[in-house]
């Protein structure tokens, strides 16, 4: 703003006089009066003030490109609102929650709606969103997604909002795949972070151009930045990337070399997928010697005793870590990459389950059974994971619960239920993270059954906060009616712990109300 | 009646944020997004015509808490709960419930007896005080002994004119030695003038010293903002000692401008109300909650005051983007725009979209102008219609073709900017606020994608 220009001078003094006069005294600048002076800046003041005008125009800023997604539904904006604004709140103190659900638990899941339903984010709540996600790095992917071209424009001008333009939020600016020309100078120019997501990109569209867009520039690419590429043809593997690979084989950094034969014994009729059964099947026998009263197999173990030179060629690691012994070390790393096709043939004609039901020799099972978890994780083999999980040394939850992403959604899901109707809820909670939600209805009674025999044994509903949390989030919002029964306060036994009755009515309605919840915003975002 | 502003038939539910802006600190905010749920809630429900709401809240006890709101005041609210803030969680909680909308509340459910007897005892004296009728005057009960009553007011005045002559003396003594001193540590007069002033009885030449103490302290150019604001209380004084040569609307302003506040005596005004924005602002000690609004059919834009003492919420709340029908009378003063709520006829109803606003310039030529009724005005409301958010070297601003305001330094950096930001996404948006010699403070948003979303900026 640009002070009026006076012609006249207001008052008896100049107001170039009158500041140097008041800021060190009238006293030392001659003469003055202080009331005349003040008398004087007061008029100037007030007429300074009077003519203030607008100020200079300045350049404009790029507009924001246009989302051209549909609008959210009023009721799920409120929602969003209200979902965005419990963020901040803090969890209650103690392990005891109430009988109100956590909002902030539930924001994830409305995204990943929203997104479905193609809305787009309203712009008001487009500051909230992106503080959401600087603060939740698991809330990212999800809320950038939401937040759209509008987001990004927005993230650019805030410096805390920086994380938005790193990574796969770049993808908003990728070219279409089928235009050549463009993917071409976006490969050879872009930035790194643009780089992997258009690699991506294309790769999802047609895996074997990326794999070329790959090759024409794999010589000149950082070794870092080559693995990141690399691990990029996970998605869409196939027979057809096997030569790129084996190139890959000989490459000068070992975590290269290390991911190409990862992948490669991924597919099981490549050619290193075969050397690596050849020499995983010298390593194992059949034995029918050791008992001559009946058809008593067992498999017989015999590690390899030395890791050459082809073995680390094909990504082997020599040296175990600490605690390991060299030659378990490498049969791991054999089974592991051998493909699980290999052992019927090789031992019998035996089923996946036949052969993880054969005794192993010498204290092997344990190894050899945790190598072929991983095979057939690595495969994602349905029918060695089946065998796997039934198998009594396949102990680590953590295993269990990566072979059980092999499985279809629905067996997944018959496969915990069942696990939960034996076993309780104590070691289910890895098992429940990997099944789809909502969770398929016998999967979601078990849970609730188990709950309430956990309720009905007298123990704190908090002992079970873990998959009380994942319920919440999970069960399929049509179980609600069927909870009600449970959220009666039930008479307290004599055994229970002292107010548990109490306490499990709580969760129970807290389950409910989540439940209802849930219903609701999809009910919202569903509307026209 | 016309009804411009007003979306008619529409339900008059709050959004989240609105009920949230009620929350009297960030505790009761989250716990009362917590209750906003049908878990713990019984016997909800709310009259179809969206005057109250009412439920039963299960709490840490074996009987559940009656929470009742009247939603045609400030909104008013009944809790039978211990806690001591206002409004409580649980009525927070209830009325997210409400603002949620989804089917929990349902209206036209028969109202609960306890209920029932909150909301009648609640508008019984309202009935027997004085009715307003458009262009009326609500008659106030005056004073029980007129003497005494104008002996204590001729005490007061006398006691202001002492502080203010005191207050003169220090301002020529400061000129005297020279304003630059004021920057030296420890120089504390401010204070004890400060204290001096509460002494005699004048707020308004209390809260002024105290600001003049914080100018040293605010950064480059302060010498000439602490002659600008020395000179403008000096002014005060002089128009005070001689208040009896002024006109009276100037004297009106002068006697408000010193901390002599007359009871809000204008005639009531009737119209649709369209609450433009609502912010606190204060310290420990007390909240001062403003909260503008536009008559949709008079124009006039006027400004509500509502204080509260230690940590608790200001009573009166209305929500932003709401239009009331209700009565409003104005405090005297040339230029006021203050105005006391005298009744409300009806729940808000949601409004259409932003009010008539115009351009920078004439933004800035109106305070201008209003610094004639009153010299010592720092901001007066505007819209502005099609304005961009721009930055630039020395800051942000708000530009049309007609020039650029920049935006006051708390305005630029409150988190509210950047829904400014998003809202406008580098294309002209409508925005409410405060324009002065400052700045602008943009207090509302409204963008052309969707004018019926009010989007509060603080």
């Amino acid at each position: 703003m640009d002070p009026a220009n006076t012609a006249h001078t207001a008052g008896a003094m100049p107001w170039e006089d009158l500041v140097p006069a008041a800021l060190l005294g009238t006293d030392r600048r001659g003469g003055a009066a202080p009331e005349a002076v003040l008398d004087a800046a007061a008029v100037h003041t007030v007429r300074r003030r009077a003519g203030l005008r607008a100020g200079a125009v300045a350049e404009p800023p790029e507009a924001a490109p246009p989302d051209e997604r549909a609008r959210l539904p009023e009721p799920a904006r409120r929602r969003l609102g209200q979902l965005l604004a419990g963020r901040a709140a803090p969890a209650p103190a103690g392990g005891r929650r109430g009988a109100a659900p956590d909002v902030a638990e539930l924001l994830p899941q409305w995204l990943a709606a929203a997104g479905r339903h193609g809305y787009k984010a309203p712009a008001s709540a487009l500051p909230a969103l992106l503080d959401a996600a600087r603060a939740r790095t698991d809330l990212r992917p999800l809320a950038l997604a939401f937040a759209g071209p509008r987001g990004l424009w927005l993230a650019r001008q805030n410096p805390e909002w920086r994380f938005a333009l790193r990574g796969a939020a770049g993808g908003a600016a990728l070219p279409p795949t089928d235009d050549t020309e463009q993917v071409r100078r976006l490969w050879d120019e872009g930035l790194f972070a643009e780089r992997v997501a258009l690699l991506a990109a294309v790769r999802a569209e047609a895996p074997g151009a990326a794999r070329e867009l790959l090759a024409s520039t794999w010589a000149t690419e950082r070794a870092e930045d080559r693995l990141m590429f690399l691990d990029s043809l996970r998605a869409g593997l196939s027979d057809a990337d096997e030569d790129f690979l084996e190139t890959a084989l000989t490459d000068r950094s070992r975590n290269v070399r290390a991911t190409a034969a990862g992948l490669l014994s991924a597919l099981p009729a490549s050619a290193l997928a075969a050397r690596m059964a050849d020499r995983a099947a010298s390593c194992i026998a059949l034995d029918r010697t050791g008992d001559r009263t009946g058809d008593r197999s067992a498999l017989v173990v015999e590690a390899p005793h030395e890791c050459d030179a082809a073995m680390q060629r094909d990504g082997m690691v020599p040296t175990p870590p600490p605690g390991r012994g060299e030659r378990s070390w490498w049969l791991g790393q054999l089974v592991e990459s051998a493909p699980l096709s290999c052992w019927p043939a090789r031992l019998g004609g035996r089923s996946p389950a036949e052969i993880v039901a054969l005794p192993v020799a010498d204290d092997w099972q344990p190894e050899l059974h945790a190598a072929w978890c991983r095979a057939a994780v690595r495969q994602g083999d349905a029918a060695w994971s089946r065998a796997l999980l039934g198998s009594p040394s396949t102990s680590s939850l953590a295993e269990r619960a990566k072979l059980l992403a092999t499985l279809e959604e629905d067996e997944r899901a018959d496969w915990v239920a069942g696990f939960v109707s034996a076993h309780g809820l104590s070691e289910a909670f890895q098992l429940l993270g990997v099944c789809a939600v909502p969770w398929a209805g016998p999967l979601g009674r078990a849970v609730v059954d188990a709950l309430d025999i956990a309720r009905d044994a007298g123990s704190y509903p908090w002992s079970f906060s873990g998959v009380m949390g994942l319920a919440e989030r999970c069960l399929d919002p049509a179980a609600a009616p069927q909870l009600e029964a449970l959220t009666t306060l039930a008479t307290e036994s004599e055994d229970a712990s002292p107010g548990a009755a109490g306490y499990w009515s709580e969760a129970f309605q807290r389950l409910v109300s989540t439940l209802r919840l849930r219903a609701a915003m999809h009910a919202e975002l569903a509307a026209p | 009646m016309s009804r411009t502003g007003v979306r008619m038939g529409a339900r008059a539910r709050w959004t989240p944020e609105q009920v949230l802006a009620l929350a009297p600190d960030e505790a009761s905010s989250s716990a009362g997004s917590r209750l906003g749920v049908a878990g713990p809630w019984s016997e909800t429900g709310c009259s179809a015509s969206g005057e109250a709401v009412w439920g039963r809240c299960k709490g840490s006890g074996s009987t559940p808490y009656r929470t009742v709101v009247d939603l045609t005041g400030g909104p008013a609210a009944s809790c039978d709960c211990p806690s001591p803030k206002f409004p409580c969680k649980h009525t927070l909680g209830l009325l997210l419930l409400w603002a949620g909308d989804d089917g929990t509340v349902s209206e036209g459910e028969a109202v609960p007896d306890w209920a029932e007897r909150w909301l009648t005892g609640r508008r019984e004296p309202a009935a027997e005080g004085g009715a307003v009728t458009g262009g009326g005057t609500a008659t106030a009960a005056g004073p029980a002994d007129p003497e005494a009553a104008r002996r204590r007011a001729e005490r007061r005045a006398a006691r202001i004119t002492a502080g203010a002559r005191e207050l003169e003396q220090r301002l020529a003594d400061l000129v005297r030695g020279g304003l630059a001193s004021a920057e030296q540590p420890g120089y504390g007069v401010w204070e004890e003038t400060a204290a001096r002033m509460v002494d005699a009885q004048a707020p308004g030449l209390a809260a002024r010293v105290r600001e003049l103490g914080a100018i040293p302290g605010s950064g480059a150019g302060w010498p000439l903002r602490l002659l600008e604001e020395i000179a403008l209380t000096h002014l005060l004084d002089r128009a005070w000692l001689s208040l009896d040569r002024l006109p009276e609307p100037l004297a009106a302003t002068v006697r408000t401008r010193v901390g002599l506040t007359a009871p809000a005596s204008g005639p009531a005004v009737r119209d649709h109300w369209q609450v433009l924005a609502q912010y606190d602002t204060g310290d420990a000690k007390l909240t001062t909650r403003r909260i503008w609004l536009h008559g949709t059919e008079t124009g006039r834009t006027a400004l509500l005051l509502s204080f509260g003492a230690a940590g608790r919420a200001p009573q009166l709340a209305l929500p932003v983007g709401a239009v009331l029908d209700a009565a409003l009378s104005a405090y005297p003063g040339a230029g006021q725009v203050r105005a006391e709520l005298v009744e409300q006829f009806s729940a808000p109803v949601p409004a259409a979209g932003p009010p008539p606003g115009g351009t920078t310039a004439e933004a800035i030529a109106a305070y201008g102008g209003a610094l004639r009724d009153d010299p010592w005005l720092d901001a007066r409301p505007a819209t502005l219609t099609g304005v961009v958010p721009v930055r630039t070297d020395t800051g942000r601003q708000l530009q049309d073709a007609a020039g650029a305001l920049p935006l006051t330094p708390a305005a630029a950096n409150r988190p509210g900017l950047w829904r400014l930001v998003a809202l406008s996404g580098g294309a002209p948006v409508t925005v409410f606020g405060e324009c002065g010699h400052q700045g602008f403070t943009p207090l509302t948003c409204w963008s052309p994608e969707d004018p019926t979303e009010t989007v509060p900026l603080v």
